[in-house]
């Protein structure tokens, strides 16, 4: 071998490492990318979990609350005044503090504090003239500031929370009065502008709503749809032209989907705004091809020796089909429709259009209240500006991936356990 | 009232199955069936079910339009306009459900009592109607049950029918998208030339609403130029493709070649985890981390960067384009049969001038469509945009300006609340017919071109 085929040759043996090197770079970018997301949504959003109090003493005195009978029954409790006592609770933090600045004291629990006086009575009413210790929820820049996200050593006049609180918050913060604890009140609030109250109770809610009426809509007809397409049509342009316009629609932008929900749900047939059921139909459209795809899939797999079988036995064509083939399609189906649930849990976009963008503050208890779903509350909330919201945003976030991995391992677990194996 | 009926009807659906069945055991004793006798029992009930059913259905969507008519020819002589009257309609309508706040005259006060004797007219007819249509056809199923007709056929072509018609349903919902994306994008085209939609370089519907919210025609002519969306659509797409192309193919082949089966059978999955992530979810890390890192970089190196860059959204959705590419372009490689790669080694390629040179080639329709698919999804992507690039309508090609797209329009047009018949909300319909043309040319491309490549090798 001579000197040239030499340097050919290593030449392109080089070139071949390079190549798959860059292949390997390439694998490695992506998981890289998938890395990073991952860290960054953890690490900006596991503080949520956590919720901070501010421990104070309250004491429930029956002249201040303006209680004149000496049994008070719970209705009278329900409807005494707690401004006063509340107010008097904060205030006890820093007695040295002029009246005229109050609100600074204030302004470092959330603004329900009285409200959370008044339950913390009703749970117990044996409190009542006694001094007790209470926890109240701190306000949300003083939570961030607990948690170690918001900076301290920026000038006074950019930080929302001054000097004065910070030293107040250093001095509680000694003493164990600054509690730190599971934060369940995310999962059981609903929403709010403040942050610290914020909670997931009511787009979750909705979110169950709308992907409940999603699978009720489009499960069915999806799974007819499919049978019809595999087992009964025959083959001709009509045939065809229905199975191209589902490969279409499988690829149609979901936003699209939303403004036929708009033009047409909304519109059209008057169905009420921002609702789940609104949101699930819109949705149920858009999973329709997914599932029908993978229903058709699934009956396909089944071996013709099945039906064979049964047709030489004389069953109809009917029978075979619904007593044998469906069942036995039934597990890749299933995974099917889970998968595309899983996408429309995700959907954002076409639920903004009809309405589910809405600020609701309240529980939806049926699918006709107005509600938000999980995505468009993280869509909500990273509109807003307030700092306490980024780590409500990312804990949102998991919830939501907590779901679709669920989701997605439901798929699985059926296909695996289920399917059964033709070979 | 309505769910009354209609649980009166499935109610007496379901005890009309038993009733049939039971009927079938009677007819048992004398004679031999001609079907198993649940189908008696689906026979009778189906034919006691469906047609009154279906007559509700048709009577519920017609109703509305038939009401209003009759109302409104009060109206027609006094030569009002389209919207004119749908307003009046609304007014009785509100009137009537005692929702009406504002003036009431005498005429309006007319309306909405014949409205209201309508309605109930209309309700009590719909009753009579539906039930009489519920007892006729369920003695004819009784008469040919007694005769013991052929039970199982009917039955069967039935249940055809039925999944007929829901095969139907995604016609339906094509037909639907059209119409409905149609219907309020004429309406915008009358007041809006297509040719200044289609050409004109200045989108800024906020514009038009100058005077008592009322549009000002001279206004409209410049404010609907959808040249700067359409650019900034395809500007963002492309920066997508940028990041999606090189690193989704590259790592496509290297699963399909390279990879030992162990690396393959965990590295596709956490890949397609990328394509499982919500838009959302991708929208609020590129403008919370991915854009203030690019203006970082940028300033660092002296350049004027807005934190809602076109960059940040394109390289972010590019990244959720990655697995699409991938996962396609692997499949494609994978069906190049096997005999081709066997020619090219015995010829004395290395690997990577056998993919380079034989396999690539032979794939590349596969991987056209492929890309052609990502681009589709990269065109119809919206949340993302909304959140990291901005909602301010620039021409430019500068990918450190903020730019917006199509879909980012849509949304900040219509979210809160809409009003019809509003050229700001036509606007986002016309936009949504030309996203929908423009995905559907480039699936349907996609698709034949995949399709006529996996006809090649099978």
């Amino acid at each position: 071998m001579n000197e040239a085929k030499r340097k050919l040759l290593n030449k392109r043996y080089r070139a071949e490492a390079n190549f798959k090197l860059f292949g390997q770079i390439a694998i490695g970018l992506a998981l890289l990318f998938l890395a990073v997301f991952m860290y960054k949504i953890f690490s900006k959003g596991y503080t949520a979990f956590q919720k901070t109090w501010i421990v104070t003493e309250v004491h429930y005195d029956k002249e201040l609350m303006l209680i004149e009978t000496d049994n008070p029954s719970l209705e009278d409790l329900e409807n005494a005044d707690y401004y006063d006592i509340a107010y008097k609770a904060m205030t006890r933090l820093d007695p040295s503090l002029p009246e005229e600045d109050d609100r600074q004291l204030i302004q470092m629990v959330a603004f329900t504090y009285e409200q959370e006086v008044k339950n913390h009575l009703l749970k117990n009413p044996s409190l009542l003239g006694k001094i007790v210790p209470i926890r109240l929820t701190a306000s949300d820049d003083l939570d961030q500031v607990h948690k170690g996200n918001y900076p301290r050593d920026i000038p006074e006049e950019d930080r929302r929370v001054n000097d004065y609180q910070l030293k107040i918050y250093d001095i509680l913060n000694e003493r164990g009065d600054i509690l730190s604890k599971f934060n369940l009140s995310f999962f059981t609030n609903p929403d709010s502008r403040e942050a610290e109250l914020a909670g997931i109770a009511s787009s979750f809610m909705g979110t169950v709503f709308s992907i409940l009426v999603c699978l009720a809509f489009s499960f069915p007809i999806a799974v007819l749809a499919a049978i019809y397409l595999e087992e009964f049509a025959p083959k001709n342009k009509f045939t065809d032209f229905i199975e191209v316009n589902i490969n279409n629609l499988a690829a149609v932008p979901s936003i699209v989907f939303g403004l036929l929900g708009l033009g047409v749900l909304l519109a059209v047939f008057n169905l009420p705004r921002s609702t789940p059921l609104v949101g699930g139909i819109t949705l149920s459209l858009m999973t329709l091809p997914t599932i029908i795809i993978a229903a058709r899939a699934s009956l396909k797999a089944v071996p013709p020796s099945i039906r064979e079988a049964a047709l030489a036995m004389g069953a109809s064509n009917m029978q075979t089909t619904m007593h044998h083939t469906v069942p036995l399609s039934m597990p890749g189906t299933l995974s099917g429709t889970i998968i595309g649930l899983a996408q429309a849990l995700g959907e954002t976009a076409p639920l903004i259009l009809i309405g589910m963008v809405a600020f609701v503050n309240t529980i939806p208890g049926t699918p006709v209240d107005p509600a938000a779903s999980l995505p468009v509350q993280i869509y909500i909330w990273s509109e807003s500006a307030e700092r306490g919201f980024v780590e409500k945003v990312s804990a949102c976030i998991m919830v939501l991936l907590g779901f679709l991995i669920l989701m997605n391992l439901a798929a699985q677990i059926i296909r695996h356990k289920f399917e059964r194996k033709w070979n | 009232m309505n769910l009354v009926l209609i649980s009166l009807i499935l109610l007496l659906g379901f005890s009309s199955y038993y009733f049939g069945r039971k009927k079938a055991t009677i007819i048992q004793s004398s004679q031999r069936l001609t079907a198993l006798p649940k189908f008696y029992g689906y026979y009778l009930a189906i034919w006691c079910a469906a047609p009154a059913l279906i007559i509700f259905s048709l009577w519920s969507v017609f109703e509305p339009t038939i009401v209003k008519n009759f109302i409104l020819a009060d109206y027609l002589d006094q030569n009002l306009t389209k919207n004119e009257l749908q307003l009046i309609y609304t007014k009785v309508k509100a009137l009537a459900l005692g929702t009406y706040t504002g003036d009431i005259n005498n005429f309006l006060d007319n309306s909405a009592g014949k409205y209201i004797q309508i309605k109930n007219m209309a309700n009590n007819a719909k009753i009579v109607i539906v039930l009489a249509a519920l007892i006729l056809s369920l003695s004819y199923a009784y008469q040919s049950i007694k005769k013991n007709n052929r039970m199982r056929e009917p039955v069967e072509i039935f249940l055809k029918w039925v999944l007929f018609t829901a095969s139907l349903a995604a016609v339906l919902v094509t037909i639907g998208i059209v119409f409905s994306l149609l219907f309020e994008a004429i309406r915008f085209f009358q007041s809006v030339r297509i040719f200044d939609f289609i050409f004109g370089t200045h989108w800024y519907p906020a514009k038009t609403f100058v005077r008592d919210g009322q549009p000002d025609p001279e206004l409209m002519k410049d404010a609907f130029g959808a040249v700067p969306l359409f650019a900034g659509t395809f500007f963002i797409a492309f920066i997508a493709m940028c990041v999606a192309i090189p690193v989704g193919l590259l790592s496509g082949i290297y699963l399909a070649e390279y990879a030992t089966r162990k690396v393959r059978k965990y590295a596709k999955p956490i890949i397609e985890i990328l394509a499982g992530i919500p838009t959302v979810v991708y929208g609020f890390f590129a403008a919370l981390t991915v854009g203030p890192f690019v203006k970082e970089i940028g300033n660092s190196l002296g350049l004027e960067v807005s934190s809602e860059s076109a960059l940040a959204a394109g390289a972010v959705m590019g990244v959720m384009i990655i697995p699409f590419i991938s996962s396609l372009s692997d499949d494609v490689i994978s069906a190049v049969p096997q005999n081709l790669r066997d020619g090219s080694y015995a010829m004395g390629a290395t690997k990577s001038e056998t993919i380079k040179k034989v396999i690539f080639p032979a794939a590349l329709p596969g991987i056209v469509g492929s890309i052609l698919l990502a681009v589709s999804r990269a065109v119809g992507e919206t949340m993302i945009v909304v959140m990291a690039s901005g909602l301010a309508a620039n021409l430019t090609a500068n990918p450190l300006e903020s730019t917006s797209t199509i879909t980012a329009q849509i949304v900040v047009i219509l979210i809160g609340d809409q009003q019809f018949g509003d050229p700001k909300t036509q606007a986002a319909f016309a936009l949504g017919i030309s996203l929908f043309v423009v995905t559907l040319f480039l699936n349907v491309i996609a698709l034949t071109v995949v399709k006529k490549y996996r006809e090649k090798y099978e």
